[in-house]
């Protein structure tokens, strides 16, 4: 209980950073300098200090969509093993924490419309078309692995997988890994379904739903992506490949988990960093193909399980 | 025997009440009281029934005279209970609203004649669930179908409502006629038209007959609960009734259907073959991504949550399905689990559509208008209308902790255990579904975030839309009721499920109570397979949304809010810039245009300057494919055939005498007589 607390705030800290360490690599093979990885704390400092514009026509969603964004993220946070294997899990299992994240998009595409201008509601209806594809890809690559773990409880198949050695290790688990990898970025509005650093408003989807907010209701949206996207990572790290992580809290086990966890989000910080400056923007109606290409791929690891 | 009592008064309070309000049809304001007073009291009524039903057990009871089909009996067991439980609760809910619904009709039709029909129709799906008696069945059937088609016609100055009822009429005597064969074919088997004969039948049966039974079944109770390709009548209909009615027929009415089919492969027809399941799973994934897709591009509120109907029944039927392939491998607790979930989801999808389309009822009144593209703003206009609506959208698109989420999360769970079934192809069947679930399930998301989107924020469209006011008290109740309960329903389910496992127990043959609800944990698998805690994700998410609260407004200082203008590159914001609802869908649309097949022209004035035009004209319409590709040519079929048959058919009387004369020997000679 008190461990999956202290990992959620770790979780909650660290995003910026992770978020930062992304931009920074970015710059890196882009031959640029870029900021500080630190810049991003510094942002949501300053957003958090101002105050709030609100759009005359926006109705109360508007203004409880930052509080619900940031508590759905928490609530997963809780749910998902970080540094060691426990978790809230028998609160909420997989299936939960997934439809937490649409909790969040659902609002987050509310709050796009509510200031009825066209680029919120252009946000809107790409990001729901995006996720129609991406999340039933999310779901079953973790099934996926939940059948070959045996447990859809999030910590439980870190465990299971961990414990076990390279036992468990099936085709089905790259399979899945790689539709996982796809919804990752699709999810988390990067590069090639949507690009972060733009305001360009036909190739927006992300920023575009959040254009109408502003100081601390801009701060919690922002801080609540990127605690998202570091989430995923560490659902990616933790699920797929949880080799490492502390299955006990003795001093060696949390040394190991970290160390180990530091290594794997350095790595999928990069991997997201390199396919970002080597890869252009998809147009929308490209996504399509590449979306279903990985739906494709998450429910074939779930048919190899059954027949490998 | 006090339930007995109880049923009794339960059959005559409508009836008595609907007579009452019928002659009272002069008088509007009374006998909208007394009939929607009488409705309320009898769906009490209805639910103090199922109540003691699931303390007692069961109960039997017959009209005290005979008939020739034998004894007139009812039998209500915990299956029926269930339902009756269901259909009350709704009834209720939809009465308290329509006491302030009704009255809109107020000197335009007549209203005492829908207090009537509405309490016939409850009466009727009361009857439907408990008569135990094939002949009492059909008639309760047919008095249900009739009473929802006069209901359905009851605003028959609007353009397309008669055609809409008629199509209706058609459909459910498909269905209707169906459903009589596959009683007729058990009759000649069991020699009762008594159902509890029927069980006993079907085992000396064989198998061909039992699935030609199972296949007409399937097609007569899968037409009344709007399965594809049978499903055309039901986003004409439902949306063609008054609001308070649409609300019954989408919550309640296709209940009977599955109610019925559970019945039948569970506990009539007993031993069921894997295709059987198979089938009805095929069927569910159909509907459910099929309806969900419709319900997508559709801008009518009303028959977008027709649509959303089409896509939960698939939904349920999806579950159906699983537990019937897992019962017929005898994995009787998976079957059990798998039904609990089909149950579960029957009870979530009674409680937000029976509230969405109070809510779109609502609109309706305030805009006189259910085309969302002609809303918008009704968040800051209707506020607590607004509100519900949302909580009924949020169930609907599974958000936890709501019921619509604990539903969707069991039938996920029952499917992942498709993993014990020995057969390889079947297990891929099931993923596939999975798969199907899985997207039905986002594509909800993005159908009721434009519905709700569209009708309730930003800008009103229309000038009815911007002088929407809240509606009065009796319908914010009816739609508090319905949203309070998709709360609890969704929170408390861990205490409602072990409900629902007395009702699955004796038809899957094993009870899971004892492992699905550890305190207020649901544990729904056999093994360690997965948990999740409904009330505590509650807790968790009041607590943490309160310390988010607390904190954010803490680091920084407490910063002022400041209201301004939407930037929208400088030029004057107005209705025609936002987003419209076809405008949203569009990308969905054009991804899914093989089964939308989009029809799209393009047509510009022509003027001097081929840079500056005029007039442009943009049209965008979706086939509908099943009435083109299906119903069209069967329509086309059966009036050549008619054509063709009216040849025999020449006016005078001597050739009909002379038919008759020929029949008659015919039969003289057939029969030896």
């Amino acid at each position: 209980m008190l461990t999956s607390m202290v990992q959620a705030l770790l979780v909650l800290a660290l995003s910026p950073l992770f978020t930062g360490l992304i931009r920074r690599s970015k710059a890196y093979f882009q031959g640029r300098q870029g900021a500080s990885v630190l810049q991003p704390y510094r942002d949501l400092a300053k957003l958090f200090r101002k105050d709030s514009v609100l759009s005359h026509d926006a109705s109360w969603i508007m203004t409880i969509t930052p509080y619900v964004c940031m508590t759905a993220v928490i609530a997963a946070a809780l749910m998902v093993p970080f540094i060691t294997d426990s978790s809230l899990g028998f609160v909420g299992d997989l299936i939960v924490v997934v439809y937490l994240f649409g909790t969040m998009r659902f609002f987050m595409a509310l709050a796009g419309l509510d200031a009825g201008s066209s680029f919120g509601g252009m946000g809107s209806s790409r990001e729901m078309t995006v996720s129609a594809i991406v999340e039933p890809t999310i779901l079953l690559s973790i099934f996926t692995m939940a059948l070959i773990s045996g447990t859809t409880d999030l910590s439980g198949i870190s465990r299971n997988l961990a414990t076990s050695g390279l036992d468990l290790v099936r085709p089905a688990l790259f399979l899945a890994l790689a539709a996982f990898f796809i919804s990752t970025l699709a999810e988390n509005a990067r590069v090639p379904v949507d690009n972060p650093s733009t305001h360009l408003e036909l190739t927006m989807i992300h920023e575009a739903m959040v254009l109408e907010h502003s100081g601390k209701h801009l701060a919690l949206m922002e801080w609540s992506s990127m605690t998202k996207l570091l989430l995923y990572a560490v659902i990616m790290a933790n699920v797929f490949l949880p080799w490492g992580i502390a299955t006990d809290l003795t001093a060696i086990g949390l040394a190991t988990g970290i160390v180990a966890m530091s290594l794997k989000l350095l790595l999928f910080g990069l991997a997201i960093a390199l396919v970002e400056s080597s890869m252009a923007k998809l147009r929308l109606f490209r996504l399509p193909n590449l979306l279903t290409v990985s739906f494709s791929l998450s429910l074939l690891a779930v048919i190899s399980y059954y027949i490998l | 025997m006090f339930v007995d009592q109880l049923f009794l008064a339960l059959i005559v309070l409508p009836f008595a009440g609907a007579i009452l309000a019928a002659t009272l049809n002069g008088h509007a304001k009374t006998s909208v009281r007394i009939a929607f007073t009488v409705s309320s009291l009898s769906s009490l009524l209805g639910l103090a029934v199922a109540f003691l039903i699931f303390l007692d057990g069961e109960m039997r009871w017959e009209l005290p005279f005979s008939s020739p089909f034998g004894p007139l009996s009812f039998y209500l067991d915990t299956l029926a209970a269930f339902f009756l439980g269901t259909i009350s609760v709704v009834t209720f809910a939809v009465s308290v609203y329509s006491f302030g619904y009704a009255n809109h009709y107020e000197g335009k039709y007549p209203v005492g004649l829908l207090g009537a029909m509405f309490n016939i129709f409850f009466s009727s799906m009361v009857m439907v669930v408990s008569s135990s008696n094939a002949i009492l069945f059909l008639i309760m059937w047919e008095t249900m179908s009739l009473s929802s088609f006069f209901l359905v016609i009851f605003e028959h100055r609007q353009e397309g409502t008669v055609g809409s009822g008629l199509f209706y009429l058609i459909m459910t005597h498909i269905g209707t006629a169906a459903i009589g064969m596959g009683l007729l074919l058990m009759y000649v088997n069991s020699g009762s038209f008594d159902l509890s004969s029927f069980p006993g039948a079907a085992q000396g049966m064989s198998d061909v007959l039992r699935s030609a039974v199972f296949l007409l079944w399937l097609v007569g109770f899968g037409a009344k609960a709007g399965i594809v390709p049978l499903h055309v009548w039901l986003p004409m209909a439902h949306p063609a009734a008054p609001s308070n009615v649409s609300a019954l027929m989408s919550a309640v009415m296709v209940k009977t259907a599955i109610y019925m089919l559970i019945r039948c492969c569970f506990g009539l027809l007993g031993v069921q073959d894997t295709w059987w399941g198979i089938t009805v799973l095929a069927i569910g994934c159909v509907s459910a991504l099929l309806g969900v897709m419709y319900a997508l591009i559709e801008s009518d509120i009303k028959r977008m949550l027709a649509f959303s109907t089409v896509e939960n029944v698939g939904i349920m039927l999806i579950a159906l399905g699983v537990a019937m392939v897992f019962g017929s491998y005898g994995l009787k607790e998976l079957a059990g689990l798998a039904l609990i979930a089909c149950l579960m989801h029957v009870l979530s999808h009674a409680l937000f559509k029976s509230l969405l389309f109070m809510g779109a009822g609502s609109v309706l009144l305030a805009t006189h208008t259910k085309d969302m593209e002609r809303l918008g703003g009704l968040a800051k206009r209707m506020p607590y209308t607004g509100a519900m609506f949302l909580i009924g959208a949020l169930s609907a698109s599974a958000i936890p902790p709501l019921s619509g989420f604990i539903s969707e999360w069991l039938i996920f769970q029952a499917m992942l255990q498709s993993f014990s079934i020995p057969d390889a192809m079947v297990k891929i069947l099931i993923t596939v579904a999975l798969g199907t679930l899985a997207i039905t399930g986002a594509l909800a998301a993005a159908a009721f975030l434009k519905v709700f989107g569209i009708t309730f924020l930003a800008r009103p469209r229309s000038r009815d839309a911007d002088e929407a006011r809240e509606v009065p008290k009796s319908m914010l109740l009816g739609m508090g009721l319905m949203a309070a309960l998709c709360v609890l329903a969704g929170v408390l389910s861990f205490a409602i499920l072990p409900g629902l496992d007395q009702v699955s127990a004796p038809l899957a043959g094993a009870s899971i109570a004892d492992s699905l609800v550890n305190g207020i944990e649901i544990v729904p698998t056999v093994g360690e397979f997965s948990q999740a805690s409904p009330p505590l994700i509650a807790v968790i998410i009041l607590a943490v949304m309160g310390l988010v609260l607390t904190l954010s407004q803490a680091y920084g200082g407490r910063r002022k809010v400041v209201r301004a203008d939407t930037w929208d590159c400088g030029t004057p914001l107005t209705a025609r810039t936002e987003y419209s609802g076809r405008g949203f869908s569009n990308p969905i649309n054009r991804m899914f245009s093989w089964v939308y097949r989009p029809i799209r022209t393009f047509r510009a004035t022509r003027s001097p300057s081929p840079y500056i035009r005029t007039e442009m004209r943009y049209t965008s319409t979706t086939q509908p494919v099943f009435e083109k590709y299906l119903y069209g040519p069967t329509e086309a079929g059966v009036r050549w055939a008619a054509k063709k048959i009216s040849v025999i058919q020449t006016g005078s009387i001597q050739t009909y005498l002379g038919y008759i004369f020929v029949v008659l020997v015919l039969l003289l000679v057939a029969l030896r007589l």
